[in-house]
């Protein structure tokens, strides 16, 4: 049988124009005639990829910031075109780049279930007929003839992924879309995307969650600075990944935005603003600078991982009340006790996060922490478990800079 | 490529490419037409939602500008429209004037405002400018009601034939040249952003450069007349008027039908060139 997908040499390149707007002005095009165009950079986002995808195969797609997944799927998903190559796809595909595409505040649920369905490709017919599937899985029945508006943000993203989920086309592209909602939530989400493996479709997923890589897809592709770097099963794939990854890196550089309205400028963690990161006298002290691009309830959240596993975590709203900032750039300090820890390697992983509510930008997967010095015996305080992670002290303050 | 609508599994195949040659993919318009349906529904519901005198607004309009003209150009000035007495002729021209005039504001913007989702999924794009026309044509609509009920009351009718070729003529000139310059503008506009400062200004000029206020007989130099025909609504109002037994001037009637056309193919072709690349630069 033939792949369902056969990406052959793809490239695109991007023109970078150094004056800033990717969109022009007249102004500038009348400039332009007395200037020579020595501004415009081209930049290549992929280079030569080719690999095919398998009926009923879960792909996994990694790679840095950068590395050119977004593109892949925006060509995969036409919404712009190669520069050179081609693909072949044979069979219905559907792409969530997003959810909620199309959603608008002053409709009802049930009006924009099938305002998004239908920018999705669904028909009427087809809507009509999961209409109930959808309400359910979402659980917002009781509001479905109330404007969007006053939907909380988690419900507005329970009911975008339930339109989602319900989509039946024979391929499905997801990019990070699980990146929403709370942890029983995401629990739904990769049980309806094991079904639709489990169904014999086929799913191409982007994310840097590697647990739910691995347990969502059966291989993988990995992508570095456009280039396919490598392809095979899931796990090796993960395992080169991570080896990649073992050089240094700007933490700043890493993170991973979800929402525009933030912008992280610097983070330095005991010092060091690169991805390894030292602590011996269980203290870890943050300082970040963020800036707000509109007023907004924010918090940090910190957890420390060994091996996949939560040891730890910190979130400033246990302590306090949840912290409202105006636009502006903030210098923020989080002093963090440790419990006592044993000496090892350990991953440190930042959520810049609208408390309650979803993901700013993330830093995940990134941040390494070597624990010296560490305790023989360590006592994590059992009252404080939740979620099988002790849940830290800390305190924080902040400053706004005066530009 | 219609590719959702078979779903048997070998027996399509969709191949995407670098963009090469022209096409208009009216199969793939007519696959998406549900799509069409839903925008155009949505943006009409948003429109009059929360707006206490939302349709009220749409009828104020037209009897305020009408009202207006007729004092200032129609009493003040005595422009002489022949048949037809000042207050019917001003609202004859904007009825169809200010439906292309919303348009355009709209459908020029419509990219704009819609880039959140050209930027996250595929559909054909000509639905975004095309739906943003009709909403904002609908405006016509209730205009038009309320400009029969002036023909009433002036005791005033179309000829039949005016009414079964004319009206509808005219309706349909207006879509073909609406449509073009419509789909250019909203092209244009994610390319160049100063589209969106422009339009509100050359439509206000070009209003009094129109024959809605007064007829282009006027106009002493018939050089002039010729370049004011330009103007793809002039020929839209012309026959329009035409149908209360108005005299048209077919040189200057060609001359505009012509360049309603011309925006058409223009416009349209200008869309399909660059749509591939919105999401880039949007």
């Amino acid at each position: 049988m033939k792949p369902i997908l056969e990406i052959s040499g793809i490239s695109k390149q991007f023109k970078l124009f150094h004056r800033g707007l990717p969109y022009l002005s007249m102004r500038d095009k009348i400039i332009d005639i007395f200037r020579s165009r020595e501004e415009v950079e081209q930049f290549w986002a992929l280079r030569d990829v080719s690999f095919s995808v398998n009926r009923g195969d879960s792909v996994g797609i990694i790679g840095r910031n950068g590395a050119g997944k977004s593109t892949l799927l925006k060509i995969l998903s036409r919404i712009t075109p190669p520069t050179t190559g081609s693909i072949i796809c044979r069979g219905t595909l559907a792409s969530l780049l997003e959810v909620g595409t199309g959603f608008h505040q002053e409709l009802s649920g049930r009006e924009n279930i099938y305002m998004n369905g239908s920018i999705l490709g669904m028909k009427k017919t087809e809507i009509d007929r999961r209409f109930d599937e959808i309400v359910d899985f979402s659980g917002t029945e009781k509001f479905l003839d109330t404007p969007l508006k006053h939907y909380s943000s988690g419900m507005q993203l329970r009911l975008a992924f339930a339109v989602a989920a319900h989509l039946e086309s024979e391929i499905l592209i997801i990019d990070e879309v699980l990146a929403v909602g709370d942890a029983e939530f995401q629990k739904k989400c990769i049980r309806k995307m094991e079904d639709v493996t489990g169904q014999g479709r086929t799913l191409l997923f982007v994310s840097h969650n590697l647990p739910t890589l691995k347990a969502i897809c059966r291989t993988g592709v990995l992508l570095g600075e456009g280039k396919l770097v490598a392809q095979g099963s899931i796990d090796e794939v993960i395992d080169i990944y991570s080896q990649f990854h073992r050089s240094q890196e700007l933490i700043t550089n890493s993170i991973h935005y979800y929402q525009p309205h933030i912008k992280v400028h610097e983070v330095v963690i005991n010092g060091s603003a690169t991805n390894s990161v030292i602590v011996d006298n269980d203290r870890l002290h943050i300082r970040t600078t963020v800036e707000f691009m509109k007023r907004t309830n924010f918090e940090l959240d910190v957890h420390f991982k060994k091996q996949e596993l939560p040891v730890a975590s910190y979130a400033n709203f246990v302590n306090h009340e949840v912290e409202q900032f105006e636009p502006g750039i903030y210098d923020l300090n989080y002093e963090i006790r440790l419990p006592a820890l044993r000496s090892g390697k350990y991953r440190l992983d930042l959520f810049f996060t609208e408390p309650f509510a979803s993901w700013f930008a993330v830093s995940e997967n990134i941040i390494e922490v070597d624990v010296i010095n560490g305790h023989h015996h360590t006592f994590l305080n059992n009252a404080n478990l939740k979620w099988g992670t002790t849940l830290l002290e800390g305190s924080m303050s902040r400053h706004k800079r005066t530009s | 490529m219609p590719e959702e609508q078979v779903h048997s599994s070998e027996s399509i195949e969709l191949k995407i490419e670098p963009p090469r040659r022209f096409s208009l993919n009216l199969a793939e318009l007519w696959f998406y037409r549900e799509l069409f349906y839903f925008y155009t529904w949505r943006d009409i519901k948003v429109r009059y939602k929360q707006t206490m005198l939302g349709l009220l607004w749409v009828v104020l309009q037209p009897v305020i500008t009408v009202t207006i003209f007729t004092v200032f150009f129609g009493r003040t000035l005595q422009i002489s429209t022949g048949l037809l007495p000042y207050p019917l002729f001003v609202f004859s021209g904007l009825l169809f004037w200010n439906a292309f005039s919303a348009s355009l504001v709209s459908a020029g913007n419509s990219m704009i405002t819609n880039a959140p989702i050209i930027k996250k999924i595929y559909f054909p794009r000509l639905i975004i400018p095309l739906s943003a026309m009709l909403v904002a044509m609908l405006d016509m609509l209730v205009a038009g009601l309320l400009f029969l009920g002036m023909l009433l009351y002036y005791q005033i009718a179309p000829t039949l034939s005016g009414l079964l070729l004319y009206w509808p003529a005219a309706f349909l000139l207006m879509l073909v040249g609406t449509t073009g310059l419509s789909c250019w503008l909203s092209a244009l506009t994610v390319k160049y952003r100063d589209v969106r400062y422009v339009v509100p200004f050359a439509l206000q000029v070009m209003l009094f450069l129109s024959p809605v206020i007064y007829p282009i007989s006027m106009v002493s130099y018939p050089g002039l007349q010729y370049v004011l025909a330009l103007n793809p609504m002039y020929a839209v109002i012309e026959i329009f008027r035409g149908s209360f037994g108005l005299a048209m001037d077919s040189t200057l009637m060609t001359i505009s039908a012509g360049s309603a056309l011309l925006l058409f193919a223009i416009g349209v072709s200008y869309f399909k060139r660059t749509e591939n690349y919105f999401a880039d630069i949007a």
